[in-house]
C-alpha cells in the first residue's frame, strides 16, 4: 500500500511523461500504437522521428505537406581554387573520403561528407568555406488535442540523426510526449529514445519478431533505458514465442493487439482503429496508466540507487 | 553475373520472405543479407556458418586523460555533440570518428581508434553461399557493414563463377539502403497496398531513380486493399517500373512463415507467381 502511494506521489510530481515507441524491425505496428494511443489521450504531443519513412501523418494530418515547414541544414565545404595550393591537407584529413584531389583541384563529394568541418580547420590557406545544404525538414500541425511534429530525411541524404536532434528541440514537457522512433538498433533509434522517460517496444509473435526484439532489448539494456513490450498481430497459437521470452527475462507485456484483417484494412486506408472498434479507448487509456506507473517505478528505483 | 537487391522502404512488407522464396528458385546463386539492423534471412534459410570475421567499421576518438588539460576545445569544435559539456568525455554512441577533436587538441590527448561494429559471417545455405552480418546494437555505420557484406558476396560469386547475387536490402531510404543498392544491376521493390506502404514506396522510387538503378515492383498482400494496389500499379507504370507480380493476402504464407517453411513449397499458385518473377528477371537482365 505504501509503495503505491509513493508512485502516485511521483506521478503527481511529474505530471506528464515522455514515451518513445520502438520496434526491432519495421512493419510491426509502431505507427499503429503511436497513433491510436495519441488519439486516446488529450494534451498530447506526437513526434514522428521515423524520419526515413514517416507515416503518422497519414493518420493524423494527411495534408501535412501544406502546413508549417522548417528546413534542417547541414554544412558542405566549398573550395576556393584561387586560394588552394593543392597541399592535400584536407584530402588527407577527411575520414570519409569526401574530398579528392584531381589535377591539383579539390573535388567535394557532398553525398559522403559528414559535415564535420575538419577540412576547413586544417586548411592553412583559408581556401575552404562552408555553405548550407538542406538535409531534411520538420513539419508541424498543431491540432486541438494533438500537437503533431514530423521529421523527414531528404532523398539521397544518409544521416538521420541531425533531423531527429532538431525534432527533439520541439519537445514540450507540459504535454504527454510520444515519440515514434525509427526501427532498429542504430544511431537514429538511440537518438530518438535517449532522454525519454520510458520506451514501449512493439513486436509480433513470429521468429522474425522475436529475433529483432532480442536485438532491440540488447540495445536498450546497453543504454539503460526502461521499457516494456506490446505484442501486435497477437495470435493464440504463437504468442508464447514472445511471452515465454519476456517471462524468462522479467519483461512486462503491457498489451496485445490481435491479428485482424479489419485492423489491417483500416490501417491500409490510413484510419486509426481506436475510435472505430469497441472497447479500445479503455484499453489504450489503461495502457497509458500502466506505462506511467512503470515509468514512475523506474524513476523511484533510480533515485534509490543514487 | 547479375546482382539484384530487394528493398521495401517500409518494413514488414514481406521483403525477406520474398527474397527467401525467390532464392529457392534461382540457380547458381550467392545470397547476401544486407538488412544488418534486422537480419532475418537466416531464420528462413538456416545457413551453416563456415567462417566469421570481426568488422571494425567505425573509428571513435579515445582520450588519454593524463594529457588532457580540460581546455574544452574538443567540446567547442565537435559538431556531433559527442563530447560531454562538464568533463569533456567522448560519447562513443555519438562520435562519428571525424578526427576534428584530435586535430584541435593542443596536447595530443586524443586519437582515433577503430572499434568493433559487427561480425561478418560466411555461410552455406541449401540455395548457395550466403553472407550475413550482425551489427553491435547501438553501433553506427551500418552502411559500412552492408558494403562489406556486398563486397564479400561479390568476391565469392566471382571466384565460384556464379550467375546471380541476390541481396536482401535494408528498409528505409538512408545510409544502409544506399549502400545496399550501390552497384546493383536491378532493385526489386516489395510493397503492400497501404497508404504507408505507398508513401514509403514513392520515397524508395526517388532513391533508385537518384542512383539510376532499374527497378521492378512486387505488391504483397495486394487484395488487402485493391484500390490502393491499383493506384500503386498505375503509379509505377508511369514511373516505368515493371510489375513483377502481385501476391495475395494469404494464410498459407503466414502459416509457412510460422513453420519456417517457404510458401513456394506449400502452394502451387504462389509457386507459379514466383516462377514468373524469375522469367521476368531473366528477360529484363539478359536482354539489355
Amino acid at each position: 500500500m505504501r509503495l503505491r502511494l509513493a508512485w502516485e506521489d511521483i506521478i503527481k510530481l511529474n505530471p506528464e511523461i515522455s514515451l518513445s515507441i520502438l520496434s526491432g524491425k519495421g512493419g510491426t505496428g509502431k505507427t499503429t500504437l503511436a497513433v491510436n494511443l495519441a488519439l486516446t489521450l488529450g494534451n498530447v504531443q506526437l513526434l514522428d522521428a521515423d524520419v526515413e519513412e514517416p507515416n503518422d501523418y497519414l493518420f493524423i494530418s494527411p495534408e501535412i505537406e501544406n502546413k508549417e515547414m522548417e528546413s534542417v541544414m547541414r554544412l558542405i565545404p566549398e573550395v576556393d581554387d584561387d586560394k588552394c595550393t593543392a597541399c592535400r591537407k584536407c584530402v588527407d584529413f577527411c575520414e570519409y573520403n569526401a574530398l579528392a584531389m584531381m589535377l591539383d583541384k579539390v573535388l567535394v563529394f557532398e553525398e559522403v561528407c559528414h559535415s564535420c568541418g575538419g577540412c576547413k580547420i586544417v586548411c592553412q590557406e583559408n581556401a575552404i568555406s562552408e555553405r548550407e545544404k538542406e538535409l531534411g525538414k520538420l513539419r508541424h500541425d498543431n491540432q486541438d488535442e494533438i500537437d503533431f511534429w514530423q521529421g523527414e530525411l531528404n532523398t539521397g541524404e544518409e544521416k538521420a540523426v541531425p533531423v531527429i536532434e532538431k525534432l527533439k528541440t520541439k519537445i514540450d514537457r507540459n504535454k504527454k510526449v510520444i515519440i515514434d522512433s525509427p526501427p532498429g538498433t542504430t544511431c537514429p533509434t538511440v537518438e530518438a529514445i535517449t532522454d525519454t522517460d520510458f520506451t514501449v517496444v512493439v513486436t509480433e509473435p513470429s521468429s522474425f519478431g522475436l529475433h529483432d526484439l532480442k536485438m532491440v532489448i540488447e540495445m536498450l539494456n546497453e543504454i539503460k533505458q526502461p521499457f516494456a513490450v506490446v505484442i501486435n498481430r497477437a495470435e493464440a497459437d504463437s504468442d508464447y514465442l514472445i511471452e515465454d521470452y519476456c517471462q524468462e527475462e522479467g519483461i512486462k507485456v503491457l498489451l496485445k493487439i490481435p491479428f485482424s484483417r479489419q485492423i489491417a484494412e483500416l490501417y491500409s486506408n490510413g484510419k486509426p482503429f481506436v475510435n472505430r472498434l469497441e472497447g479500445w479507448e479503455e484499453k489504450f487509456k489503461k495502457l497509458y496508466q500502466e506505462i506511467r506507473e512503470e515509468a514512475a517505478r523506474h524513476e523511484r528505483n533510480n533515485s534509490n540507487q543514487r | 553475373m547479375k546482382e539484384i537487391t530487394v528493398i521495401s522502404g517500409k518494413g514488414g512488407t514481406g521483403k525477406t520472405t520474398f527474397t527467401a522464396n525467390l532464392a529457392s528458385l534461382l540457380d547458381n546463386l550467392v545470397l547476401g543479407d544486407c538488412d544488418v539492423d534486422a537480419p532475418n534471412l537466416h531464420l528462413l534459410l538456416n545457413p551453416v556458418n563456415i567462417s566469421e570475421e570481426i568488422h571494425k567499421g567505425a573509428k571513435v576518438a579515445v582520450k588519454n586523460q593524463e594529457l588532457c588539460i580540460d581546455c574544452g576545445k574538443c567540446y567547442d569544435y565537435c559538431r556531433f555533440n559527442a563530447v560531454t559539456a562538464d568533463d569533456y568525455q567522448i560519447k562513443n554512441l555519438k562520435c562519428e570518428g571525424c578526427g576534428v577533436c584530435v586535430e584541435v587538441c593542443p596536447t595530443d590527448a586524443l586519437q582515433l581508434e577503430a572499434i568493433e561494429t559487427g561480425t561478418l559471417y560466411q555461410a552455406e545455405s541449401k540455395f548457395g553461399d550466403m553472407i550475413h552480418a550482425r551489427l553491435i546494437p547501438g553501433a553506427d555505420t551500418s552502411g559500412k557493414l552492408v558494403s562489406e557484406v556486398k563486397k564479400k558476396a561479390s568476391a565469392i560469386a566471382k571466384e565460384k563463377k556464379k550467375e546471380w547475387i541476390l541481396i536482401d536490402g535494408s528498409p528505409g531510404i538512408g545510409c544502409p539502403v544506399i549502400a545496399s543498392l550501390t552497384g546493383s544491376d536491378m532493385a526489386i521493390l516489395v510493397t503492400e497496398p497501404t497508404l504507408s506502404g505507398f508513401s514509403d514506396l514513392k520515397k524508395v522510387i526517388e532513391v533508385v531513380k537518384h542512383f539510376k538503378i532499374p527497378a521492378g515492383l512486387v505488391i504483397n498482400k495486394f487484395d488487402l486493399n485493391k484500390k490502393i494496389s491499383d493506384r500503386i500499379e498505375a503509379y509505377c507504370q508511369k514511373e516505368d517500373i515493371e510489375l513483377l507480380t502481385k501476391i495475395p493476402y494469404s494464410r498459407i504464407i503466414v502459416e509457412s512463415l510460422k513453420k519456417g517453411e517457404l510458401f513456394v513449397d506449400n502452394d502451387l499458385d504462389l509457386r507459379e507467381k514466383m516462377l514468373s518473377v524469375k522469367s521476368k528477371l531473366n528477360k529484363k537482365l539478359e536482354v539489355e
